[in-house]
């Protein structure tokens, strides 16, 4: 396993079917149009000396050594910004460009510290690279002049320093700032021979707008701009290509390792869902693999009172499997049950729910995907039958208009985003709905054409609005409807909708929007060309979650925006393989492959294979099993990877529920806030350390490839089939692919699917099988999966969450860049940096009304809690809403929020919660006996300790 | 361009923020936002920087690279005058160099200083385009030429009482 090395071409491929070709040193060459002579030589192997181009952003024309000579053409043109052209002759060698190129770089040279031996590029270094390939020998200049060897260095950014004596001023960072990230973070001060790099306005990098996404790291062609790994490792010798385990954008790293050392992550450019761009979290934030606090051992103990003892794995695994079976044997086979996580493996997923089906012999199976986007599941299955995005995000390049609700890109899914961003600078349209100002609808050269500022909860009425108005104003596209969908229901809907009590001027009354904003946004979606949906957890975390999915679906559908690219419907999935998980059966109704477990068909295969009687009855959802242990008839659970105390609504109730059990195992790399409450701790492992594969927002399926034997000792997967043989239920697989054989083997939207086609394809799209060998990018192309387009009703129903005297203000939560959802890993890591705790962020006008300044201690109380932080005033937020992360465990922002849930699938309504917000001195009653109790609880035996 | 140094105001976020909006019109403003910023407080101010960006939906970074570029914007706060002594060619093979190394000696000063009192600032400019008059130089807005320390010293000397 060598280091992966990618061909640099110099300037991006042209998309142009009409092709152009030209001779190039004598060879005939076909291109692209609008290809630079550099790429064409470079497609045929030729090599012209370059500094200032690589093939993340546009040719640049500065450094002058990519110069050659075309015939019959006067001077040396640069072939980065020169186009081919028919029947044009060029030399890329001659006596003439030997010396230009020779010359060129003497200057170069002349002001660059002659440190090669010791520079941290050694060896990765294009300015090192390209003086041999021009042949220099010396430089004429001498090294006596003016120079920039006294700079100082920037060391502020945690990940990667910045060396500008080292610094030739090629702007390829500057430009990829812009042009990938489109941050505009870089630019250049000063000019001539004072130009320097500069982050901000000369600025250290870490005070900067800077957002350490590590584009400029990954384009600078010295060691200017350097990851302080491989300062302090050195170079890495080979490496593999991965699966990032963050958001569900699913970016493609290679990692690159020195033996079992990781020295860093570099996004690879044949990633189909990142194209070689990263954001601070999968490129830098991987620390946390290796953190001290990473538990290694198996641990168990009686009672949540009592210190943790280490044991041995099989001490571990059979103290857990007695119980369970104790439990089933004194309180019937349902009195235990398991949750799947998103942050494992499609394959670890699958042997989870295959143990709780099959091994515990019930549906007690549940996912986290029941407090994200669960509705989603719902709603897009209802609508179209398949329960999933229907378009690839390359599709963006193709959108005219983009509609986002409830996600903020920039943030949560930041590699899309960028991607959004790069788009929306290309001339789309935006609309951004919203009760926050997010980065999209006013960030550097790019500006929301309409920001709909929704109260939180009133999301139904605003999208049925924009129904009204598509409906009213004769915008639908009926050829589309007729042919696709089912056309009575259509008119039902149509009907429905057309009801004066939806138009935009009664709705501003319950949403706070301006009619006319609702009306110009609704015209733009339906008339401005190709238009895509883009939504997150804002949609779904809401009582009625699963109505804003269908009523989504509807606008789509009545507009004609489904099955081609450049449309359609976009759920953002939050988790690295939330999509996987769920697809893999982690639901208690449904197999993998969303097949009901009443379905007579599908339990037959899975009972003929496993060998046992499967229930066909659903099981418990997560908040069931917490009311059925308050109860007394839930007694055990299996969580692998999954923190459900801080991730999970009314976090007492989810606390009372967890105490009332009397086995709880716990598989997580930390000792998180659920351990807690557990007696068995399984020690998990690392996306670094395991083979697998996740399953991004796309619907695509992509590898993880381990890289390190796993610190704990065994993946995941591995941890699983120790708990069901100890079970008495076999499971007997080699290796991860195995797994995945027979998820194809059972699951007709994945037949196709094996480790084979995807280490051959690099990545595949489900549905893949026999009708879709090569995957699906966009669905729906000619009609919907499950027959005609089903057009729902969506009646808004306010949430029972009101605000009232007591509890004023509305909180919604959401996420920032630099940390992961509850922060178990970036926490760990040195982001830190940038977001230490969780803020509120309360709107000017509230703050005054209560004497609340930046930076004070506010207790915000609900009646479901309170929890204390520090307030943010800011306008980014309307009046009347206040707005906080969830990311730091002593913030506990779920003590707050309630039990109201998704009438269909359960899916907490985090996103609004009746508060009130008032000064206050520092932690709550709750904070602290909390940080006691889990302080308390986190004591681990030591060995002296258990010896006696 | 430039501006009587002596009419500049303290700086002032409202006032930026009034300029800056009675810019915004413009197609390309950023260039005559500064002009006009600087004409009335003698400087760029580095606060002003995020105010531009904000207004014209750019980064801190890009308004920051185009006033570092143009040397004429300044970043502190000039003296009540400001001299801009040429040295492009005409000017030097007419002794310009000579003329301001002992203007430049004789105030205490480097290029782009500013005495103690707060009186003079002095620049290096490269052409006024006023080549027949060499040396030449621009005290405050107005062209003067023909230099020798003598002429130079009272004209500086004239408007400084």
């Amino acid at each position: 396993m060598a280091l992966i090395t990618e061909i640099d071409f110099g300037t991006p491929a042209q998309k142009s079917e009409k092709m152009v070709t030209l001779t190039i040193d004598g060879v005939e060459v076909s291109a692209p149009e609008g290809t630079s002579i550099m790429r064409a030589a470079m497609e045929m192997g030729t090599e012209i000396p370059k500094l200032c181009a690589t093939d993340s952003i546009e040719a640049f024309g500065s450094c002058r050594l990519c110069l050659v000579e075309i015939e019959g053409r006067n001077g040396t043109p640069a072939s980065c910004t020169t186009p081919v052209a028919p029947g044009i002759s060029v030399k890329t060698q001659t006596p003439r460009l030997k010396a230009l190129r020779k010359g060129v770089m003497e200057l170069y040279i002349s002001d660059h510290p002659l440190d090669c031996l010791t520079c941290s590029a050694n060896g990765d270094c294009e300015l090192q690279t390209q003086a041999g390939a021009v042949g220099l020998r010396d430089v004429r200049y001498g090294y006596e002049g003016a120079n920039h060897f006294d700079n100082v260095k920037d060391l502020s950014n945690p990940y990667f320093a910045y060396d500008p004596a080292k610094c030739i001023v090629c702007n390829r960072c500057v430009r990829a700032c812009e042009e990938v990230q489109g941050t505009f973070a870089l630019t250049i001060d000063g000019r001539g021979f004072g130009s320097r790099v500069a982050a901000g306005q000369d600025e250290p990098f870490l005070e900067s707008e800077c957002v350490s996404c590590g584009a400029c790291v990954q384009a600078c062609p010295t060691a200017t701009l350097m990851e302080k790994s491989v300062i302090e490792i050195g170079l890495p010798e080979h490496s593999a290509v991965t699966t990032c385990a963050y958001c569900g954008v699913g970016c493609t790293f290679k990692a690159e390792m020195r033996g079992e050392e990781l020295v860093r992550m570099v996004p690879h450019k044949d990633g189909k869902a990142n194209h070689g761009h990263s954001c601070v979290k999968g490129r830098f934030a991987y620390g946390y693999a290796t953190h001290r606090d990473r538990i290694l051992k198996p641990m168990i103990r009686a009672s949540i009172e009592d210190p943790w003892r280490e044991v041995s794995w099989e001490e571990a695994i059979n103290y857990a499997a007695s119980q369970f079976r104790r439990i089933q044997a004194e309180h019937g086979k349902h009195a235990i049950g398991g949750i799947t996580s998103s942050r494992c493996t499609n394959e670890e997923t699958y042997l989870v729910q295959k143990l709780i089906r099959a091994g515990f012999g019930n549906n007690n199976v549940d996912t986290c995907a029941r407090v994200c986007h669960s509705p989603t599941g719902y709603g897009l299955k209802t609508a179209f039958g398949t329960s999933a995005g229907t378009q690839d995000f390359d599709s963006v390049e193709e959108t005219d208009v983009m509609l986002v609700i409830g996600a903020n890109p920039t943030d949560g899914h930041p590699v899309f985003g960028s991607r959004m961003k790069k788009r929306l600078r290309a001339g789309a349209k935006l609309i951004v709905i919203d009760p926050r100002r997010i980065d999209l609808v006013e960030t550097p050269h790019v500006k929301a054409d309409f920001h709909l500022p929704l109260q939180p909860g009133c999301n139904v009425s605003v999208v049925t609005s924009l129904a009204h108005v598509i409906v009213t104003e004769g915008l639908v596209n009926e050829a589309f409807v007729r042919e696709r969908c089912d056309w009575s229901e259509f008119q039902d809907w149509a009907a429905f909708v057309s009801e004066p009590r939806h138009s935009p001027e009664e709705v501003e009354k319950i949403s706070g929007v301006r009619a006319d904003l609702i009306r110009s946004a609704a015209r733009l979606y339906a008339t401005g060309g190709n238009a895509a949906i883009f939504y997150g957890l804002g949609v779904t975390e809401h009582s009625q979650g699963s109505t804003t999915v269908l009523a989504i679906a509807n606008l789509a559908m009545a507009t004609g925006n489904l099955g081609r690219p450049g449309v359609g419907v976009n759920p953002l999935r939050g988790q690295n393989n939330v999509q996987g998980a769920c697809d893999m059966g982690s639901f208690p109704h449904e197999f993998a492959g969303y097949r009901h477990v009443s379905d007579t068909a599908a339990r037959d295969v899975y009972e003929s294979l496993w060998g046992v009687a499967l229930e066909h009855e659903p099981g418990l959802r997560i908040p069931n099993m917490l009311d059925a242990a308050v109860e007394g008839t839930f007694r055990g659970i299996y969580i692998q990877g999954e923190d459900i105390l801080q991730s999970d609504p009314d976090t007492h109730h989810v606390a009372s529920g967890l105490k009332a059990m009397e086995c709880v195992v716990v598989q997580d790399l930390f000792l998180n806030e659920t351990a807690n409450y557990a007696h068995v701790f399984l020690p998990g492992s690392s996306f670094l350390e395991k083979d697998g594969t996740f399953t991004n927002a796309e619907r695509r399926i992509q590898r993880v490839r381990k890289v390190m034997s796993p610190k704990n000792g065994y993946g995941d997967w591995e941890i699983t089939m120790l708990l069901s043989n100890a079970m008495g239920f076999k499971m007997s697989y080699k290796h991860p692919s195995e797994i995945m054989d027979e998820i194809a083997l059972t699951t007709p939207s994945f037949a196709g699917v094996s480790y084979a086609k995807l280490d051959e394809m690099g990545s595949v799209q489900w549905p893949c099988n026999a009708a879709a060998p090569d995957g699906t990018p966009v669905m729906h192309i000619g009609g919907f999966a499950g027959g005609k387009g089903k057009f729902v009703i969506t009646e808004y129903v306010a949430t029972d969450e009101r605000t009232g005297p007591r509890f004023p203000l509305l909180l919604t939560t959401g996420r920032i860049l630099s940390h992961y959802n509850v922060g178990a890993q970036t926490r760990r890591t040195a982001n830190v940096a940038w977001h230490p705790e969780d803020l509120l962020e309360i709107h000017p006008h509230d703050a005054e009304l209560r004497g609340v300044k930046g930076g004070d201690w506010v207790k915000v109380q609900s009646r479901a809690g309170d929890t204390t932080l520090r307030a943010l005033i800011t306008d980014r937020v309307a009046p009347g809403v206040v707005y906080t992360t969830f990311h730091h465990p002593m913030t506990q922002a779920n003590v707050v929020t309630t039990e109201f849930s998704d009438w269909a699938t359960n899916c907490p309504e985090f996103k609004v919660t009746a508060v009130q917000v008032s000064p206050s001195n520092g932690p709550s009653e709750w904070q602290e006996s909390y940080r006691q109790q889990a302080e308390q609880s986190r004591r681990i035996l030591q060995e002296a300790d258990a010896a006696e | 361009m430039g501006g009587t140094m002596s009419g500049a105001s303290n700086w002032n976020a409202e006032r930026a923020a009034q300029i800056i909006n009675e810019h915004l019109g413009l197609e390309g403003p950023m260039l005559p936002i500064l002009h006009a910023l600087q004409d009335e407080f003698g400087y760029v101010s580095a606060d002003a920087v995020p105010m531009i960006a904000k207004a014209l939906n750019l980064s801190r970074a890009e308004v920051h690279g185009v006033t570092s570029f143009y040397h004429d914007f300044r970043h502190e706060p000039a003296g009540r005058h400001v001299l801009k002594l040429c040295r492009g060619e005409s000017c030097q093979s007419m002794g310009s160099e000579e003329l301001a190394r002992k203007f430049l000696a004789g105030r205490g000063l480097e290029w782009g200083g500013t005495t103690a009192d707060g009186d003079l600032t002095v620049e290096a400019i490269y052409c006024l385009g006023l080549c027949a008059c060499s040396p030449a130089a621009m005290l405050d807005d107005e062209l003067i030429g023909r230099l020798d320390a003598e002429t130079l010293a009272e004209a500086v000397d004239t408007v400084s009482i």
